[in-house]
């Protein structure tokens, strides 16, 4: 059992936990993800590492409500135990020194950004980074990106707050402002992350995406996370999750990613019945 | 004498092909001792040869026919830590079965059956004797909770020994809660082995995967003195055809996590999800091919073949499997080879395959299949499963400096002694031979068990270890 040792609702259906988990916690490192298990019926859910802090022995995790498992999770207050919490699971991503690098982080994209921006600053990277949200309540992380940037743009989709428009509208200008870009980095949704990706190309502007397929059991035993990358199969969860985005093909991994839309659904139904609050 | 071994009941086809419980009922006590007694009670007993536990068998059933089940289950304990499971799952008739004398004018002695009576007998009827053990307070670790794992450890905390097993998974067990079906192995028993091995005062640490968690020297630095790796052979094998990532293709180790472990058959109960395919095809010819076949029906198929490229004679599968699945209502396609699978916007709807003909025996002694040439068909299904083995798990061999493995991925080891290239480092099972049988993986747990108290000789537990496991067998 893993103790919420806190919780914080940022936005509805939007919350952070810090868990103790002190082993993951002391092998850690950008990039990577756990595996967690509310109870004893729930799913196996992939989430990537926050942040974690090796001292207290705690990682940090954000989570959108989705489906039923997070629903429940959702429910769940500091004081309160998971049932199960594995990790660090996947490669950590690649901070080593590459001059000036573009973090772009999505929605709760972001969470797992900062991280990795913060390890690229720390070894000497400029850092440019693009946050976004769908509005300026679900906005995250703004004061630490820009505490390790020498530019920080945000952007919403409602123009509540910073520029309206899409992280990709801003890209685009700075690419045609003529800015040098060694790296791109970047972490949301899977239609963002292609966007991102369609972008960058002609530029031939390395990119890198974190891509969050659905899992199972995380350490390369059942291929559920499996993707094409230049042609090849790899398993994310093993092989990744961080890959070149100019080697993935999303519109299959678009695919796979809807594989159980329509159990969720039912499970939805099942969950609320379950709960007396069935419409 | 009979010449006929008994039969064991089992559920009605048309009625277990619908539902999870177990497939095979067991033997009544009237049945078990009836089959006891066609034993002849060799004096050479040839069937121990055949067992890679080396389980006294005619000792067993000759308690088993003095009417003590109990002491024919203590019996077997001597030497399997797991007999409930043995006598479910090894492949019976390749081993101790095969070289039963009675083969000679008839079917040999139902041995598996009666193993798995007197485990059940036990289980049922008694509180689960634990012997008294001296501790001696060296630490060893087990990496993986499966058949090896779980029969090291039994046999190390037997000796004295402070052991912890790590499992990746949240569940002990390793293959046996993941990959063997419910109808096949009731989970309920699995976990009353692993409880058991608790008892033993074997410390069981979940969710901790060895090479990401925790690397192999970590656990040196902890204070363990010695170590066991037996993590099985858990990466999947595809066939690298087109359309092996689309919608409705699975491993067979997905496909059996998602039912097994995660209980995908109580959905929305439990909330993982499967796909419940109408018209099935599953690709291979081992135990793993015919499990997911016959869950595939199970969860409501119309229709499942399994696609299998050489013909029934060379298919690797248990028997009673096979025979079970067919009077299930698999439908079987031997001679055939999956060439590609055919989608609609991203969802299986098809699988090309290509007939084939025997021709030489290849390395495996085995006709290899060659291709018939304008043969091909397809297939008319929604989903596809490859069960086409498993290889070793990379994660620890590539954080583990100094481990040597082989061009296959696993994990050299003396073959005597299970130790690997590094001191104190002992590994067997799957991880070591590729996928094999749950009871090879026992032998090699059992083998590398010996190998590590002898090698903690000059600590006072080996000498324990000896007092403890005498005053077990008198």
């Amino acid at each position: 059992m893993y103790k919420i040792l806190e919780k914080k609702t940022i936005a509805p259906g939007l919350n952070r936990y810090i868990i103790d988990a002190p082993l993951v916690a002391k092998k850690a490192q950008p990039g990577e993800f756990i595996i967690l298990r509310v109870d004893e019926k729930g799913e196996r859910i992939p989430l990537t590492i926050g942040d974690f802090n090796r001292d207290k022995g705690t990682i940090m995790i954000t989570v959108q409500t989705v489906g039923v498992s997070s629903e429940a999770l959702s429910q769940m207050q500091a004081g309160d135990y998971i049932s199960d919490f594995v990790g660090p699971l996947g490669c950590p991503s690649d901070v080593s020194k590459k001059g000036t690098v573009v973090c772009i982080g999505g929605g709760i994209g972001v969470v797992p950004v900062y991280p990795i921006a913060r390890g690229m600053y720390e070894n000497g990277n400029q850092v440019i980074s693009i946050i976004g949200a769908r509005t300026k309540d679900m906005l995250m992380e703004e004061e630490e990106m820009r505490a390790i940037s020498s530019k920080c743009y945000v952007v919403t989709d409602d123009g509540s707050y910073g520029q309206k428009g899409f992280v990709t509208t801003i890209l685009q200008q700075l690419i045609d402002e003529g800015t040098h870009i060694d790296e791109v980095v970047a972490i949301g949704s899977v239609g963002m992350m292609y966007a991102v990706a369609k972008l960058t190309r002609p530029y031939q502007i390395h990119t890198v995406v974190s891509l969050d397929p659905i899992m199972v059991d995380g350490t390369g035993m059942c291929g559920c996370c499996r993707v094409e990358v230049g042609g090849e199969t790899k398993f994310a969860c093993v092989d990744g999750p961080d890959f070149d985005a100019h080697l993935v093909d999303f519109p299959a991994l678009i695919a796979r990613l809807q594989m159980y839309t329509k159990f969720e659904q039912c499970a939805r139904k099942a969950y609320e019945a379950e709960r007396g609050c069935a419409q | 004498m009979k010449s006929t071994r008994h039969a064991m009941p089992e559920q009605d086809s048309q009625v277990r092909s619908k539902n999870f419980k177990e497939v095979a009922l067991g033997y009544t006590t009237e049945l078990a001792l009836a089959e006891a007694n066609r034993c002849l009670q060799c004096k050479n007993s040839p069937c121990r040869q055949g067992c890679p536990v080396e389980i006294d068998i005619p000792a067993f059933i000759k308690l088993l026919r003095e009417n003590d089940p109990i002491g024919a289950a203590k019996k077997i304990k001597e030497k399997s830590a797991l007999p409930a499971i043995c006598g479910r799952v090894c492949p019976q008739e390749k081993q101790c079965e095969s070289h039963c004398v009675l083969n000679k004018i008839g079917q040999p002695i139902a041995i598996g059956r009666l193993e798995r009576f007197v485990a059940d007998y036990q289980r049922n009827t008694h509180e689960v004797e634990i012997p008294h053990i001296n501790r001696n307070g060296v630490k060893i670790a087990v990496v993986g909770s499966g058949p090896s794992g779980l029969t090291a450890a039994g046999d190390l905390a037997l000796a004295g020994y402070d052991v912890t097993v790590f499992e990746a998974l949240h569940r002990a067990g390793g293959v046996l809660v993941y990959g063997i079906p419910e109808f096949r192995l009731p989970k309920s028993i699995v976990a009353s082995e692993v409880e058991y091995i608790k008892k033993l005062g074997v410390t069981f640490k979940t969710n901790v995967i060895i090479g990401k968690t925790l690397p192999i020297d970590d656990l040196f630095a902890m204070g363990f003195k010695a170590i066991f790796i037996g993590s099985g052979a858990g990466a999947p094998r595809f066939m690298h055809i087109d359309g092996e990532n689309m919608n409705g293709v699975y491993s067979a180790n997905e496909f059996l996590t998602r039912v097994n472990l995660m209980k995908a058959y109580q959905f929305p109960e439990y909330e993982t999800p499967v796909e419940r395919g109408k018209n099935v095809a599953v690709v291979g010819g081992g135990n793993v091919a015919m499990d997911a076949a016959r869950t595939a029906l199970r969860l409501g198929a119309d229709n499942v073949w399994l696609v299998y490229r050489r013909s029934e004679e060379e298919m690797p599968a248990r028997r009673e499997e096979v025979e079970h699945a067919k009077s299930e209502g698999v439908q079987f396609q031997f001679l055939t080879n999956p060439v590609r699978i055919l989608s609609n916007d991203f969802w299986v709807n098809g699988m090309e395959c290509e007939k084939m003909e025997l021709g030489e025996p290849d390395a495996s002694g085995r006709r290899s299949p060659i291709p018939v040439k304008g043969a091909n068909f397809i297939l008319k299904v929604d989903t596809v499963i490859m069960a086409l083995g498993n290889m070793p798990n990379p994660l620890i061999m590539k954080t583990t400096p100094g481990l040597e493995v082989t061009r296959k991925g696993t994990i050299v080891v003396d073959e005597s002694t299970g130790l690997s290239s590094r001191e104190g480092v002992y590994a067997g099972g799957d991880i070591v031979t590729g996928a094999a049988t749950v009871i090879s993986a026992m032998g090699a747990g059992k083998k590398a068990a010996k190998s590590i108290c002898k090698y903690l000789q000059d600590s006072a537990a080996a000498s324990q270890f000896e007092k403890t496991k005498s005053s077990i067998i008198s």
